[in-house]
């Protein structure tokens, strides 16, 4: 009977044992791109293209050791070499010796030196902040960069500070507006009546799956109209009006939840609707306002389409996924640039992201558990 | 006495503060107009530029339902009551019917028109639409993406959950596995071009992919540009490490929901394990299951960013998304543009009409 218990015990921890294991390897692949990607952009050019970014990690391979003087005077035939034979060319190569070493001939016939190296446990860890640097300096800077040869290049920058600040400009407001239009209209739903108020909360839920591209052409001629297309109001306007919907159902939710007891004592002590949702309902919703606007400003920030078709390219305005973009069609082989630029676009909603994920992940499930 | 005094001014209409707010509005009107202009001919510093352009959509936003409001409240109290919802729903309303609803109807009916609006040609958009050849491949590409894509990324997410629940690390687990939700379609196009980079044979190759092939004995190949029809399913890989946490996050609650003594109760009846999950707590958390699904499938018939930012389209990896943009930017053909828009629109009506049957349910109104 003990046996039997004990047995059942071991298979219990063998499973959870293996469990682990599948967890592991499942969040180490779910790592392992952004890693990558953190890596590569703090490597400079010639390691990037010469190595894997996983060469960082401790790997075996040739090391230099020590090196002598090539023998001089030699002919096409065979040199023998530290008791191993063979031709030039095979030792510019590199000839592994019995012993596990390899003897390497650097430079030319007369003037040669020979390298002898090991295989060693090595990481690659020359890190360098210079790509950044680089991404970050305006186009007319010149930034210096050394080549793996020792000379030294001047390079322009990509300026990408600028479509930064842009970003920002566009993604506060296009958080706090929609909050604020929508926590009235929630509360109004929830605690108000007036005619219409069905189907204009039935309206709220079909908008929440109509793909916005529905709205985008006729949209676009409107702004055209009111020559706001390309500033920063269009943009607003239109990530408002799409993140409308969602935002007002969650808060919806949330509000029409808040206990009617409080409410109406609020409103037998004389305060109006306007002084109920200002100095109640607003604090009492805290938490939903916080996770949906975390969540909207994740959204507007990895925003490409809206900001694409309703501030078009112009420098002055562009966003930071525009920018990306534009140097994946420019840069497309500078993964130190590439690799750079999108660490800082992606810098912002990460932060906020593992500060605050608690209420992001409350706010996804407002909208998808209830809904 | 003073509560008394409090009731009937409540009551009355008070035209001293409906002097004020109409003034006060008038005031918030003029000064947005003024900043209006300003941003619009924005010739200050970026920086400056920004922070007034904060202050006054936000603030701006915020003094017009302040100064809205004073003046409702300064009418008698049977207006007040009959408009006050108006001031509280009404910019939500005008902003939904004028930017959303109204334009749904205008790309419908412009969907009609010949690329420049001018000429009614019927239903010949829908038609071109529907015989092209790169719509066609468009189409198909998208339901690779609905179907594929849709079912690893709930498939994942409910895999992860179920196995997170029972791990002591379940949150170390969350959290790596939702990270990628984070970051932008284009920054993850940056991510996984990187790994999916190719260089010829001999050449040292710096993607992660690529890097494994050969050290497995294989050729390099090029993932993104040939192998076709494959290729797609390389960027579908990339929605579905960015969407897996979603799908995790939103079961791992639900699964939390499930009562233990349900469980229970099937454990004592001697069910196999995997019998109480299929048996309870599947169709337990049928609901979410329905939700996540087509919140991932309208999430897939939309796509753009990822196809865009990787391959622009090309190589056979169109999808309806990128097809709208080109003929809109590139053809500059607001017919055919139109009428992709709205067969996105019916694509996506039936969950529409499930989520409003939904809501008439659960009577939630």
């Amino acid at each position: 009977m003990k046996s039997k218990a004990q047995s059942m015990a071991g298979q219990k921890r063998r499973s959870t044992f293996v469990l682990n294991i599948v967890l592991f390897v499942l969040c180490t692949a779910w790592i392992i791109p952004t890693l990558g990607l953190l890596v590569s952009s703090v490597r400079n050019r010639d390691a990037i293209n010469t190595s894997g970014w996983w060469s960082v990690l401790p790997h075996q391979a040739w090391t230099k050791t020590r090196s002598f003087d090539a023998p001089t005077g030699t002919g096409d035939g065979p040199i023998t070499i530290e008791g191993v034979s063979a031709t030039f060319e095979q030792f510019r190569e590199g000839v592994t010796t019995p012993d596990g070493k390899r003897l390497k001939w650097e430079g030319n016939r007369r003037l040669g030196v020979i390298q002898v190296e090991e295989m060693q446990w090595t990481m690659d860890t020359n890190f360098t902040l210079a790509n950044y640097e680089r991404v970050l300096a305006p186009v007319d800077a010149r930034v210096k960069e050394t080549l793996r040869d020792g000379s030294v290049v001047e390079n322009p920058g990509e300026d990408i500070g600028p479509a930064f600040i842009n970003t920002v400009t566009v993604a506060v407001p296009a958080t706090i507006i929609p909050i604020l239009i929508a926590a009235f209209a929630a509360y109004a739903f929830a605690w108000m009546n007036f005619p219409g108020r069905k189907m204009l909360f039935a309206g709220v839920v079909a908008l929440l799956v109509v793909p916005l591209q529905t709205a985008m052409i006729p949209m676009l001629r409107d702004f055209v109209g009111l020559q706001i297309n390309g500033t920063f109001l269009a943009v607003w306007l239109a990530h408002t009006t799409f993140g409308l919907p969602l935002a007002t159902y969650l808060l919806y939710n949330y509000i029409s939840q808040l206990p009617r007891e409080t409410l109406e004592a609020a409103s037998i002590d004389g305060a109006s609707h306007f002084t109920t949702f200002l100095r109640l309902v607003l604090p009492l919703s805290l938490p939903a306002l916080a996770s949906f606007a975390i969540f909207q400003f994740i959204w507007v920030w990895n925003d490409y389409l809206v900001g694409l078709i309703f501030l078009g390219g112009a420098p002055s305005v562009r966003i930071i996924t525009q920018r990306l973009v534009d140097m994946v069609g420019t840069r497309g082989q500078d993964w130190q640039l590439l690799t750079a630029g999108a660490f800082i676009s992606m810098l912002l909603p990460m932060s906020v992201f593992l500060a605050l994920q608690r209420f992001f992940v409350r706010g996804l499930l407002a909208g998808s558990v209830k809904g | 006495m003073t509560r008394t005094a409090t009731l009937r001014s409540a009551n009355a209409a008070n035209p001293g503060r409906l002097l004020l707010g109409l003034g006060l509005l008038v005031v918030v009107v003029l000064l947005m107009l003024q900043g209006f202009l300003v941003l619009r001919d924005g010739n200050l510093p970026k920086l400056a530029n920004a922070l007034l352009a904060i202050v006054w959509g936000v603030g701006g936003v915020a003094a017009l339902y302040f100064t809205l409001n004073l003046v409702v409240e300064s009418l008698n109290q049977r207006l007040r009551n009959f408009l006050q919802p108006f001031v509280f729903v009404g910019p939500a309303a005008l902003l939904l019917i004028w930017f959303f609803i109204i334009p749904t109807f205008r790309t419908a009916a412009l969907s009609l028109y010949d690329r420049n609006s001018e000429v009614f040609v019927g239903l010949e958009n829908y038609i071109t639409t529907f015989t092209d050849r790169e719509m066609a491949l468009a189409i198909r590409n998208n339901l690779l993406w609905m179907v594929f894509g849709t079912a690893f990324c709930v498939g994942m997410g409910l895999l992860v959950a179920v196995l997170a629940d029972r791990s002591r690390f379940e949150n170390l687990v969350k959290i790596s596995i939702f990270l990628p939700m984070a970051i932008s379609f284009v920054g993850a196009g940056v991510i996984w071009k990187f790994i999916f980079y190719y260089a010829p044979e001999g050449a040292p190759q710096i993607g992660l992919l690529n890097a494994l092939v050969v050290s497995g004995g294989g050729q390099p190949q090029a993932w993104l540009a040939l192998l076709q029809p494959w290729n797609n399913f390389f960027l579908i890989l990339v929605l579905i490490w960015m969407q897996t946490g979603f799908c995790m996050v939103t079961f791992s609650a639900a699964l939390k929901g499930v009562p233990e003594e349900l469980l229970e109760a099937g454990r004592i009846d001697g069910a196999s394990e995997r019998r109480i999950f299929f048996g309870i707590t599947i169709p337990y958390i049928q609901g979410t299951i329905v939700t996540v699904t087509t919140t991932i499938l309208i999430f897939t018939l939309k796509v753009f960013d990822v196809v865009q930012a990787m391959t622009g389209g090309q190589f056979g990896t169109d999808v309806i998304g990128t097809q709208f943009y080109r003929q809109l930017f590139a053809n500059r053909n607001f017919g055919a543009g139109s009428a992709i828009a709205v067969v996105l629109l019916i694509a996506t009506i039936p969950i529409m009409v499930y989520n409003l049957r939904q809501m008439a349910r659960q009577k939630t109104m």
